[in-house]
């Protein structure tokens, strides 16, 4: 999981801004619109959607391609063709092949590996400007030949006779043939990502209601964002050859009574999780432009946030897989110095509805502040007012190394437009419906970084 | 260490199947009155469905006693007068058991076979109303659901089972001598089919969930929960029981039905198990298999046979009424207690009667990298505790690394184990050359040669290295420990750790104590020793302690035997059936005749004639021509890879012949060739608990079945003694003593007991 926090900096509260460290702040973000998998993008490859979130990013910012010290990109399903990602995209933005990029990978929250990579390298001093960013194509995945299949072929380029490769070719059986998918399931649990949604779920004691009531929450919030124009990280894609994309296509704000007929996706038949509380598998890219504040004001920009503090905590990945953001975000508000009450904007990822409502549970209790976390009292739960305001990732979509990016620039928009200083950004590493990662971490990741939107630009 | 190396195969019996039928704790009869207070089950109605919570006050797990039983119908009534109650759900309050069993206390009171009839005619009444019932009963099953309780659940409409590492299900009352007697043996048969019912009653087999489900035992199945706003006990019970609620109301609304589609395959057994003939081949070979596993001397097996059969035939009356008498006969058959005695006496031999040790083990250093050292090492990262296995040469030291990886690996490929634990598991072992690291060990084990010297050597390195308060432990099954401690500057520190081999597979451990070794070693010891998983024996210090003294007794006679003239064949035959899983014979090249010599030369230099018998040059002519057993290829056997037929090798036919006795034809008849090798065994057994080197006599028949495979159905040595009666072994004593001379003298104990026939060891 991963949180991160974002301030505005007024004359009454505090800067957060530490002694010896240089401030780094978020020039801007953008977006390609998020597309259910297999709809207008699924000809595309992967660095195709790179591409024109980091052409968009150029455009957007207007900055010269040859300050940019280095590209950091996120992605979980890696195309094999692709596999620096990173590079691929940079090149066919047309950033300059002198510029290096290299790929990140730490399940949902890559692409907040590849910003608190670049906030590292700017905090050493080693870089000034860093475009950091994710991808995520889901309409397209590395199906591959069986391990027997792709033995008997390795073993048949080096077969010298004729006798050899006949001998081999002769070796195969149907049960070569088998396809091997990418894993549904947690490699180190063996548990799907929605199957432990739904047990943490019932752990929490939340009700098919609450989910349901919370995932129409998220579409309604989405779709009245759309409306009012608020989504303005996204910038356009033009699909080669077809018509341009300008908008997200997952939100669909329905009723109760509809998503109350769909059966439970995982656990059958007493499950609570189902398809329409559960983020969708998504398509889509997201990028963000990091530099030092000395850097951004010379070069005449205005920055939307300073980052701060992150935090990355792991845990258990079999019971509190998707616990993250209960953990991490004390942690974060304890190294700020701040409180709850000091949080103007908070955006969580949302992985399922149930997961969301049991971390808001989990802060609002005594009993697993105490016994599974060793804090005297509960967390605290976020005001419903402040929290994921302009939709989610139930709503969105979820890209899953898009989906940092995303959240850190809706932060710094929501409080421009809110007029709040202090914002918090938290995910957990591993969400999706059915989350096809075949790389996992073995243990969940969760993330905090705190983002302080900077007064000069307000 | 290798004295008792290979018993491993000896011991099929002792494999956990049956640790969980629970019958301990006494319950009082005194039965409450008031109808809100009850004891042992109370109910609650949630939204029209009765909620009935088992918790057993006084016990860890939930057994079907009389007063449970007498309460469940009490409540049981008043549910189905009340009009509101449209559905009810089953459960237990305790986190890892739903109900282990029945109880077998309830059982072991009764004086006669009509008794413990009544008692199963009792179950089968009140589980006929359950199956009965008026509105839906729900079975919300989490932990152990064994035998009666078992029964119990496959009465009710409909069973919910949590995938909990605790839940098992099964019916492993043959492992007890008896069958299941509360309707088991008529319900299973028409719930899974015949087949897949005569496996589970005959193989007492603890069914996992995910198969419970797939066979057609359960009907959902519900997923453990970790922690959230409770406990992850606690939120699994309550998860669990939300759900049965649910599952209840939905029966009642007939929103949910338990017929199910049949699926081809299904169909297709049912219509040709539906062809009399077809099922009666299926009772005649099942009958076959039996016959051939147990020779006969287990009677359970062959009378849930009989009452599937009868139900089948005759109808469900005819069936129950078998069930009931059955069980009541077979509750009284010496092969009942034996196996109960042992049951018990596992039980007893789980627990640590030295108290907690000062240390807990948590770095723990194996000295060989062998068989038995790997073995060691093997069940203890099991156990998540950090193990250094150490060796001398990289070849020993990979070999054994492959024996712990390839068990795990086993464990892997049985979906016992994920392979995610395996390489956690493994990431527990440290494999070195060296001393590094052993001054963070808390206890070394060593295993390497049988050789004092060796030990001696390896004593005096290891001390160098320890912290004071680390524990030396040595694995040999033969060389006296006071002896192997004289070379150590600590010896209250120093303890006998006696394995089994193979290690992961044996179940016993033997603790050899000297009267050096303080008690917080041994408890220490002991400590370990259940942490690894095993029953344990702790037994005084001499030449071959317990195990193996017994076990050179009796393979001193079966060499005697052998040159007598009777094959190796004969010889198993003969040691076979008497209820031993593996004969004299073969057993010999499973320790290893070289080992075998070793013990026989070792023991017999310290205790005198009375290890005399067979000559033990017989076992040393073997040796010099390479014939080691198993291990070389050759031993009495000739061992061939992918045979089954084993052939008897022809070199020690000549060896032999060249040792040829002339056999004394009034005590060379099979019986008591059987009887000579029984009561070597008896006698020593006897012995070592006359001379206090065996603290009681339960320690003596747990280690003699499991780590020698004394024939179970004869519950021990000692069990046996009670049960065959004292007087009549030492006539048959008596009379070899003739022949034989003092190998065959009973020893003063066994004497006095047959002097009095109201002594007995087990009371």
């Amino acid at each position: 999981r991963f949180v991160f926090r974002m301030f505005v900096m007024t004359k009454t509260k505090k800067t957060l801004a530490k002694p010896n460290v240089k401030n780094i702040v978020l020039v801007d973000g953008v977006r390609t619109p998020f597309l259910l998998s297999g709809t207008s993008y699924s000809d595309l490859m992967p660095h195709d959607l790179g591409r024109g979130a980091l052409q968009g990013l150029l455009n957007r910012t207007g900055v010269p391609k040859e300050i940019v010290d280095h590209i950091i990109y996120g992605i979980v399903i890696q195309e094999v063709k692709t596999s620096n990602v990173a590079r691929e995209a940079a090149l066919g933005a047309g950033f300059s092949d002198k510029t290096p990029a290299h790929t990140v990978t730490m399940a949902c929250i890559s692409s907040n590996q590849a910003m608190t990579s670049a906030v590292g390298l700017i905090a050493a001093g080693q870089c000034d400007v860093v475009v950091a960013g994710g991808v995520e194509f889901m309409s397209d995945v590395p199906i591959r030949h069986s391990r027997k299949m792709r033995k008997t072929m390795l073993s048949l380029n080096k077969a010298k006779t004729l006798g050899q490769r006949l001998s081999l070719l002769g070796s195969i059986r149907m049960g070569h043939l088998m396809p091997e998918l990418p894993a549904v399931a947690e490699f180190s649990t063996a548990e799907s990502m929605g199957h432990s949604a739904d047990r943490l779920a019932a752990a929490f004691g939340v009700t098919r209601v609450e989910q349901d009531e919370y995932a129409l929450r998220s579409h309604r919030l989405a779709k009245k964002a759309q409306d009012e124009g608020l989504l303005s990280d996204i910038i356009s894609f033009q699909v080669p050859g077809k018509n341009i994309i300008s908008a997200d296509n997952g939100i669909r704000p329905t009723s109760m009574e509809q998503m109350g007929k769909l059966k439970p996706a995982f656990v059958k038949p007493h499950g609570t999780v189902t398809a329409a509380n559960s983020s969708f598998l998504t398509d889509g890219a997201s990028a963000v432009l990091i530099m030092s504040e000395e850097k951004a004001l010379a070069l005449g920009y205005k920055p939307k946030a300073y980052l701060r503090d992150f935090v990355y905590v792991s845990q258990d990945p079999k019971d509190q897989l998707l616990l993250g953001p209960t953990y991490a975000t004390p942690k974060v508000l304890e190294k700020s110095g701040l409180t709850m009450e000091d949080i103007d904007v908070f955006e969580f990822h949302e992985a399922f509805a149930g997961q969301i409502v049991a971390n808001l549970k989990a802060m609002d209790s005594d009993w697993f502040a105490q016994n599974c976390m060793g804090r005297k009292s509960k967390v605290g739960v976020p005001p419903m007012e402040k929290f994921n305001t302009w939709g989610g990732s139930l709503s969105l979509g979820h890209p899953f190394a898009a989906t940092g990016c995303r959240l850190v620039t809706t932060v710094a928009h929501r409080l421009q437009k809110e007029g709040g200083q202090y914002g918090v950004v938290a995910a957990c590493a591993a969400g999706g419906q059915v989350f096809l990662t075949c790389r996992l971490l073995i243990h969940a990741v969760y993330a905090v970084t705190a983002i302080r939107l900077s007064s000069a630009c307000l | 260490m290798a004295g008792v190396r290979a018993v491993g195969i000896l011991s099929r019996f002792a494999t956990s199947k049956y640790s969980r039928l629970s019958g301990h704790g006494h319950r009082s009869l005194s039965m409450s009155s008031s109808l809100l207070a009850r004891t042992y089950a109370n109910y609650e109605i949630k939204d029209g469905v009765a909620v009935i919570r088992i918790n057993d006050p006084n016990s860890k797990v939930n057994t079907l006693s009389k007063p449970l039983q007498a309460e469940m119908t009490e409540i049981l009534e008043e549910i189905w007068g009340n009009s509101a109650v449209k559905g009810a759900v089953l459960i237990s309050s305790k986190p890892g058991s739903f109900i282990a069993g029945a109880d077998l206390n309830m059982i072991q009171a009764c004086k006669s076979a009509e008794e413990v009839t009544t008692l199963s005619q009792e179950g089968q009444k009140m589980f006929d109303k359950i199956e009965k019932s008026p509105i839906p009963i729900v079975a919300a099953i989490n932990g152990s659901c064994l035998g009666g309780g078992l029964e119990f659940a496959i009465a009710c409409q409909y069973r919910l089972a949590t995938k909990s590492k605790k839940t098992v299900l099964g019916t492993p009352e043959v492992m007890l001598g008896l069958l299941p007697g509360a309707g088991g043996t008529q319900r299973l048969p028409k719930m899974l089919g015949i087949p897949a019912a005569f496996d589970m009653m005959l193989t007492g087999r603890n069914i996992r969930p995910d198969k419970a489900k797939k066979m057609g035992l359960v009907h959902q199945l519900v997923d453990p929960l970790g922690p959230g706003l409770k406990s992850p006990e606690e939120a699994t019970i309550q998860y669990l029981e939300t759900v049965a609620i649910e599952a209840a109301k939905n029966l009642a609304n007939k929103k949910l039905s338990v017929k199910k589609e049949k699926g081809l395959v299904q169909k297709l057994q049912d219509m040709v198990m539906g062809l009399p003939f077809v099922r009666k081949q299926i009772y005649n070979m099942v009958t076959k298999k039996v016959m051939g596993q147990t020779k006969g001397l287990y009677p359970a097996p062959l009378k849930i046979i009989e009452c599937v059969q009868t139900g089948i035939e005759k109808g469900t009356t005819a069936g129950s009424l078998a069930e009931s008498v059955n069980f009541g006969n077979l509750a009284m058959t010496s092969e009942s207690l034996a196996l109960r005695g042992l049951y018990h006496g596992q039980v007893a031999c789980k627990k640590n009667n030295f108290g907690s040790p000062a240390r807990d083990v948590k770095n723990l250093a194996v000295l060989g990298a062998g068989l038995m050292g790997a073995g060691i090492a093997q069940v203890t990262v099991d156990k998540s505790v950090r193990t250094i296995l150490k060796d001398t040469t990289v070849e020993g030291l990979t070999r054994g690394q492959q024996q712990v990886y390839k068990g795990l690996n086993d464990k892997t490929k049985k979906k016992a184990i994920t392979s995610f634990q395996r390489d956690t598991t493994m990431s527990f072992l440290t494999g070195q050359l060296d001393y590094r690291g052993f001054d963070q060990a808390d206890m070394v084990i060593e295993a390497v040669f049988e050789d004092l010297n060796v030990k001696h050597k390896v004593i005096k390195e290891v001390e160098a290295v320890i912290p004071p308060h680390c524990i030396f432990a040595t694995n040999t099954s033969a060389l006296p420990i006071k002896e192997i401690a004289a070379a150590s500057k600590r010896p209250e520190k120093v303890i006998g750790m006696h394995y089994f081999s193979p290690v992961d597979k044996m179940q016993l451990l033997e603790i050899i104590t000297t009267d050096k070794t303080s008690k917080d070693t041994t408890a220490s010891a002991v400590a370990v020793g259940l942490k690894q998983g095993k029953i344990i024996i702790v037994v005084g210090d001499g030449p071959g302690f317990y195990t193996t003294r017994c076990l050179a007794a009796m393979l001193a006679e079966a060499v005697r035997v052998l040159q007598e003239g009777v094959g190796p064949k004969k010889l198993d035959a003969l040691t076979k059936g008497l209820g031993f899983p593996v004969g004299g014979a073969a057993l010999a090249d499973e320790v290893g005749i070289d080992v075998a010599a070793h013990v026989a030369e070792d023991l017999g230099k310290a205790l005198g004639s009375r290890f005399g018998g067979g000559n033990v040059e017989v076992l040393k002519t073997m040796v010099q021509k390479g014939y080691k057993g198993r291990k070389s290829g050759k031993g009495c056997y000739v061992y061939e890879k992918k045979s089954k037929d084993k052939k008897v090798n022809p070199g020690v036919e000549e060896i032999l012949k060249a040792y040829q006795l002339k056999p004394a034809p009034s005590v060379s008849g099979d019986e008591d060739v059987q009887y000579r090798l029984l009561s070597r065994f008896v006698n020593e057994s006897v012995l070592c608990l006359q001379e206090g080197i065996l603290p009681d006599p339960v320690q003596g028949d747990i280690g003699a079945v499991f780590g020698l495979g004394f024939p179970p159905c004869l519950g021990g040595p000692f069990r046996f003694v009670d049960s065959f009666g004292a007087d009549k072994l030492v006539q048959k004593m008596h009379r070899y003593e003739e022949v034989y001379g003092n190998q065959f003298s009973p020893c003063q104990l066994l004497l006095d007991h047959a002097k009095d026939s109201n002594k007995r060891f087990h009371k």
